[in-house]
């Protein structure tokens, strides 16, 4: 007997329930199915020479400084250091596209974006040489702390957007997250206030493949993770995040329509992490060399320099110009990474509280003794030499 | 230092009963009229004015921009707050029930304890996170959880906990004020506990950090906070038919604490209890036995004891008595104090 048999069946007719109508038509919302492009296509005539240059060169700067930040670990100099190599089209776009006054919240793979944006590249180090964590004055850049557990600072950037609107003040947060920070509940937390809120946020998704180990498969079940915008009432855009010239395009839109007024959006950017997840990673146990090699001729600068030279903006000499800059940078990095860095340990007892608390100035006066008494062995020691 | 506010709503007339929950709300009330900075945000705070009433009229009064519904999110609303006070906002967050408090542990553990050490003071929080906590009210599972000692590890973070009706109002004015991220306990119990109020006499607003003595003796110490103050001060009353003149410290924060109100205390009265509702494996009391001991150990004649709830999770509202700290127990445990002399 089906439901249809049942007596009294045809004589059910369900009726919606008498207040329920959709908020939003959820059309809009839905990313195309192809991720955007603009590199190779008919719409790179359109864009600015000018900005592609600057990609280019912050592009090579950016892919230098990731290969002299994982020598450096190599020379015991940097502690760890996850690079970025194979997605500098996304950090550098996700620097390039802001004002001066909006604000960028990086994850703790991000640190090109926050040079991008101008920080000082040692600056940028501190967290992963070991001797600060956080090595800027967030505000002075208006970057805040990279940050190491997974989409907790996404919620800061709604926050900080949600103030700064109600203040009156021109202000986008852009906050960068990987695949495997989208199956944390931080982010989804941070989608629903900003959507809810309309707060002027960009959620920029580096899809590189992987969190660590674990391939996008595994983390979601999503047709994409744009999709995901939708159930929040926000628009998800897909983007090549190879291209750097479409992911400046459509983060660009993004912000102006945060400036807008109109809310937030969730960009994905489809790309790879050419490196393991950090040095201290061996990538070979979970994927094939096939794979990384079809990303290779996917190469983010490759796409970039293809355009500048077909189209004439870029030359020979162009190129050679870029990677010359690019290795003074490195080689200004290299040489100030390897001077020590001279630390007070009293500091340890400075920034706890406003104002210390009884208990940390008997903790401190401790430890004062231990040095002076560190620093007394250390002058004997010395005498007996001479 | 100890400042006075006006009472606000102030009517010239008698003294009038105010309770702990409405102390509260002026306190609030005052905080935002006197601060543009200061943001209310939360589950219901805004058209329902919280389920306990404490921000009842904020919303009314300063508009959803300033006492704001927020999704129900715990980790959402303390990690949008920490973006807000990046920007210089003042937000004070109100955890509805101790327990629903836990999803934002990360936010809280991992960000606003830490924001003004890892930016080298560059970036203070001065978040006030409000959590109604402790039992006593009949409330079904997950709405009497006393989760101080877990905040307390937290360095970063400031804890406090009002046990009177003027302190709620000063102790929470302070904690807005400070430049710090303060986790507020709020006695629920003690929400309809009254005092009266003189509409015009001013209210000490209490820098954080300072215990009091309650009640003064000589016998022994009772050190105390929150919802259990007004036990051991029943107790201490009970006492005096023993032969015991108790003295009941209220403790009023648990970081910073005060070692010097506690253990001149102690010296004095030669004999300590420390009463609290929460487990008391692993709890506060532990820690200020140990503090306790080790400033006044000379002067101490009897081991410091404890009484403290059961190392059981909280159980169901018709056996919660039987598990929170009452009078006998703590009566109890004062006859433990070795108060013959030892041979």
């Amino acid at each position: 007997m089906t439901v249809q048999e049942l007596p009294g069946a045809a004589a059910y007719r369900p009726t919606p329930p008498p207040a329920w109508k959709p908020l939003t038509d959820p059309a809009p919302l839905l990313p195309d199915p192809e991720p955007h492009r603009v590199l190779g296509t008919d719409a790179a005539a359109g864009a600015d020479p000018g900005l592609l240059l600057r990609l280019y060169a912050e592009l090579v700067r950016g892919r230098r400084y990731n290969v002299q930040a994982t020598a450096l670990t190599k020379q015991g100099r940097l502690a760890v250091y996850p690079s970025s190599t194979g997605q500098e089209a996304c950090e550098i776009a996700a620097a390039l596209v802001l004002e001066e006054q909006d604000w960028l919240f990086p994850s703790y793979r991000d640190t090109l974006a926050a040079v991008a944006r101008g920080l000082d590249p040692v600056e940028a180090l501190t967290l992963l040489r070991g001797d600060r964590h956080t090595g800027y004055d967030p505000r002075e850049h208006r970057i805040a702390p990279l940050c190491t557990p997974l989409a907790t600072q996404l919620p800061h950037a709604v926050g900080l957007a949600h103030a700064a609107r109600l203040k009156g003040d021109d202000v986008v947060a852009l906050a960068m997250v990987g695949d495997g920070g989208t199956s944390e509940g931080d982010f989804h937390e941070a989608l629903n206030f900003a959507a809810v809120w309309k707060a002027p946020v960009v959620f920029l998704v580096q899809n590189n493949g992987f969190a660590i180990s674990v391939p996008l498969a595994k983390q979601t079940a999503a047709p994409s993770l744009a999709h995901k915008a939708v159930g929040y009432g926000m628009p998800g855009r897909l983007v090549d995040g190879n291209d750097a010239a479409a992911v400046h395009e459509v983060l660009a839109d993004a912000v102006a329509r945060a400036r807008r007024g109109e809310g937030p959006t969730l960009v994905e950017a489809v790309t790879y992490r050419m490196d393991a997840h950090t040095n201290a990673d061996d990538a070979t146990r979970y994927r094939v060399d096939s794979e990384v090699e079809a990303w290779r001729a996917h190469d983010p600068i490759l796409l970039l320099e293809r355009e500048l030279t077909g189209r004439g903006l870029l030359d020979e000499d162009g190129i050679v110009a870029a990677k010359e800059a690019a290795d003074v940078m490195a080689a200004g990095l290299r040489e100030r990474m390897n001077a020590d860095p001279v630390l007070d340990p009293m500091s340890l007892f400075t920034h706890v509280y406003a104002e210390q608390t009884e208990q940390l100035r008997e903790q401190a006066a401790r430890l004062r003794v231990e040095l002076d008494a560190e620093q007394d062995q250390h002058d004997d020691n010395a005498e007996e030499r001479r | 230092m100890t400042t006075a506010a006006a009472v606000p709503g102030a009517q010239t007339g008698k003294p009038k009963p105010a309770t702990m929950a409405q102390a509260l709300g002026r306190a609030l009330r005052d905080s935002m009229a006197e601060d543009p900075s200061v943001h209310v945000l939360g589950e219901d705070v805004g058209t329902l004015g919280g389920v306990f009433r404490i921000t009842d009229g904020l919303a009314k009064e300063f508009g959803d921009d300033r006492c704001t519904d927020t999704p129900l999110a715990e980790a959402g609303i303390l990690g949008a707050a920490v973006g807000m006070a990046m920007y210089g906002l003042r937000p004070v967050v109100e955890m509805q029930f101790d327990a629903f408090a836990y999803p934002a542990f990360e936010q809280l553990i991992s960000h606003v304890a830490k924001m003004r050490n890892r930016t080298r003071g560059a970036m203070p929080l001065p978040i006030t996170v409000r959590v109604p906590y402790g039992g006593g009210i009949g409330g079904v599972e997950h709405h009497s959880d006393s989760s101080e000692a877990y905040y307390m590890a937290t360095p970063g973070l400031h804890v406090v906990t009002p046990a009177t009706v003027d302190d709620a109002y000063g102790l929470l004015r302070a904690s807005i004020a400070s430049d710090d991220p303060v986790i507020f306990l709020e006695p629920k119990r003690l929400y309809w506990s009254k005092a009266a109020w003189s509409p015009d006499a001013p209210v000490p607003v209490e820098p954080i950090g300072r215990a009091v003595v309650r009640r003064s003796g000589r016998s022994a110490t009772l050190i105390t906070y929150g919802p259990s103050l007004p036990v051991c001060l029943e107790a201490a009353e009970a006492a005096v038919a023993e032969g015991w003149d108790l003295e009941v410290v209220d403790l009023r924060s648990l970081v910073p604490f005060d070692d010097e109100t506690v253990a001149a205390s102690v010296r004095r009265t030669g004999r300590a209890v420390v009463v609290h509702e929460s487990s008391g494996f692993g709890g506060p009391g532990g820690e200020i036995a140990a503090r306790v001991t080790e400033r006044c150990f000379h002067h101490l004649e009897a081991p410091v004891l404890r009484v403290a709830g059961f190392d059981i999770p909280y159980p169901a509202p018709m056996l919660e008595r039987h598990h929170l700290p009452g009078v006998d127990r703590v009566l109890d445990a004062v006859a433990r104090l070795q108060w013959e002399a030892q041979s």
